[in-house]
């Protein structure tokens, strides 16, 4: 047994949500920059420049890249040999929040209650934690600040066995078409298949938080069908934020799971090109 | 790709040759609002009185910007998606509106008052809100202020970078993206 002090968690957490939001991570840099090169349309050209140009203020200067400073996402491996002392993990983590989005200059953007009168909690918290129970004696921490707008153009759908392969890729397709430019592109495509309802869409934002950013999927089939997907989006047009161009995404992941006979789930989960996400292990 | 500077408030005159995909650097005093801001200005519409500002002419930033690190004017203020403000936008630019900046696809409705009340719909870049707080050169809350972020502000802005998303004549950035 390990024994890791809560305080320990507040603290790293609270670094994670101000590193997170400065900081772009440099596979997504690269891909954006690559993205600049590929361009020939004048506009397209522009709003990468602007993007190249945003992220290098925001870690030269400490300001947060875009100021939706998301939803807080956590992705939890905690392994069972660990035993956390002075406090439940889960208080730990939200005051790691509370902390990183006042100190950091962050912006809070969670409401109480959902629908009527939306007051906003003041601190960025509850965060979202998704927890699983891994082998080992650490806690790995992947903190994602998920932004509004491109949350909003997920979606998910209950198609059957019959509809295949094609039925798969024409709900991708139709997903990031109907989006266009409101997710911010170029983006990055999570796509969940199997499982259940909920299993579907958690494995679509694991696929969208996978790295590094076009690490394909283990199966090879997944893969080819990743890279088929991608030139299809790409063929699009939509470009970087809708305005036209050949990057409407920068990669597609896609997380499966076995499934039951009569089912076959798909839920696609979207990123903005400030794809923010950083990684701790205590 | 054309180039045009204006300094708000904006006549129709202004406005009336800028066609979608023009760029635009805009000065001068806007206004920021969205989702809640939006709602409450409709609850006044209603009870008859009237909006925070004088919104004849004048340009609504849909952003709820970052809070201000010490030596700053404000804190980082990209656009937000704009078609949550849809259902009110005919309205306010029937009231005088000239503009609206955010980012996004607009509905129908919109088009139809921008062709109506020759009213802008500007699109900034989404996400590049740290370079976009270095164009804003003053900040104040005029009304709201319990709202936070989503409070009304008034900035005083220096070319700030915007393309015309939806001109006077109802051409639009996001459908000629998809036509070439």
């Amino acid at each position: 047994m390990r024994v890791i002090d809560a305080k320990e968690i507040v603290e790293a957490v609270a670094k994670l949500c101000m590193d997170a939001n400065y900081y772009l991570p440099e596979d997504v840099k690269k891909a954006l920059e690559e993205a600049r090169e590929r361009e020939d349309n004048q506009i397209a050209r522009q709003v990468l420049d602007e993007i190249i140009e945003n992220y290098k203020i925001a870690e030269r200067e400490k300001l947060p890249i875009c100021q939706d400073c998301g939803t807080s996402v956590f992705l939890i491996e905690l392994g069972q040999d660990v035993r956390i002392e002075n406090g439940y993990l889960y208080d730990a983590i939200n005051e790691g929040v509370r902390k990183g989005y006042s100190e950091g200059y962050l912006r809070k953007s969670m409401v109480y209650d959902p629908v009527i009168d939306r007051k906003n909690t003041g601190d960025n918290t509850p965060a979202v934690i998704h927890l699983d129970l891994v082998p080992g004696d650490k806690i790995k921490i992947t903190f994602c600040p998920k932004g509004g707008g491109s949350e909003n153009m997920s979606a998910i759908k209950m198609l059957s066995a019959a509809d295949g392969i094609e039925g798969v890729k024409r709900f991708v397709i139709e997903t990031v078409r109907k989006a266009g430019g409101n997710p911010c592109p170029p983006i990055i495509v999570g796509v969940g298949i199997g499982g259940t309802f909920e299993k579907a869409a958690f494995l679509a934002k694991k696929a969208v938080l996978r790295r590094p950013l076009g690490k394909h999927n283990e199966d090879e089939r997944f893969a080819r069908l990743e890279d088929e997907l991608l030139e299809e989006i790409n063929k699009l047009g939509i470009g970087p934020m809708g305005f036209g161009g050949k990057t409407t995404a920068l990669a597609v992941h896609i997380e499966t799971f076995p499934v039951h006979i009569a089912m076959m789930p798909v839920a696609v989960n979207i990123n903005c090109h400030a794809a923010r996400q950083k990684t701790v292990i205590i | 790709m054309r180039v045009f500077k204006l300094k708000t408030p904006l006549k129709e005159e202004d406005v009336i040759d800028l066609r979608a995909g023009d760029r635009v650097y805009l000065s001068g005093k806007i206004y920021t609002a969205r989702d809640m801001a939006h709602r409450r200005f409709m609850e006044a519409i209603e009870r008859g009185e009237d909006l925070p500002f004088d919104i004849k002419d004048q340009v609504i930033f849909y952003v709820g910007p970052a809070p201000a690190k010490p030596g700053y004017v404000i804190g980082p203020c990209g656009p937000t998606t704009s078609y949550r403000m849809d259902k009110y936008t005919p309205i306010l630019h029937k009231l005088g509106l000239r503009g609206t900046i955010g980012k996004g696809m607009r509905g129908k409705e919109v088009k139809e008052a921008l062709k109506k009340y020759k009213g802008v719909y500007f699109v900034a870049t989404g996400g590049v809100a740290a370079l976009l707080c270095k164009k804003v050169k003053s900040s104040r809350i005029i009304a709201y202020e319990d709202l936070g972020t989503e409070a009304v502000r008034e900035l005083e802005v220096e070319d700030l970078p915007l393309f015309v998303g939806i001109d006077t004549r109802g051409n639009d950035i996001y459908e000629k993206a998809l036509e070439s």
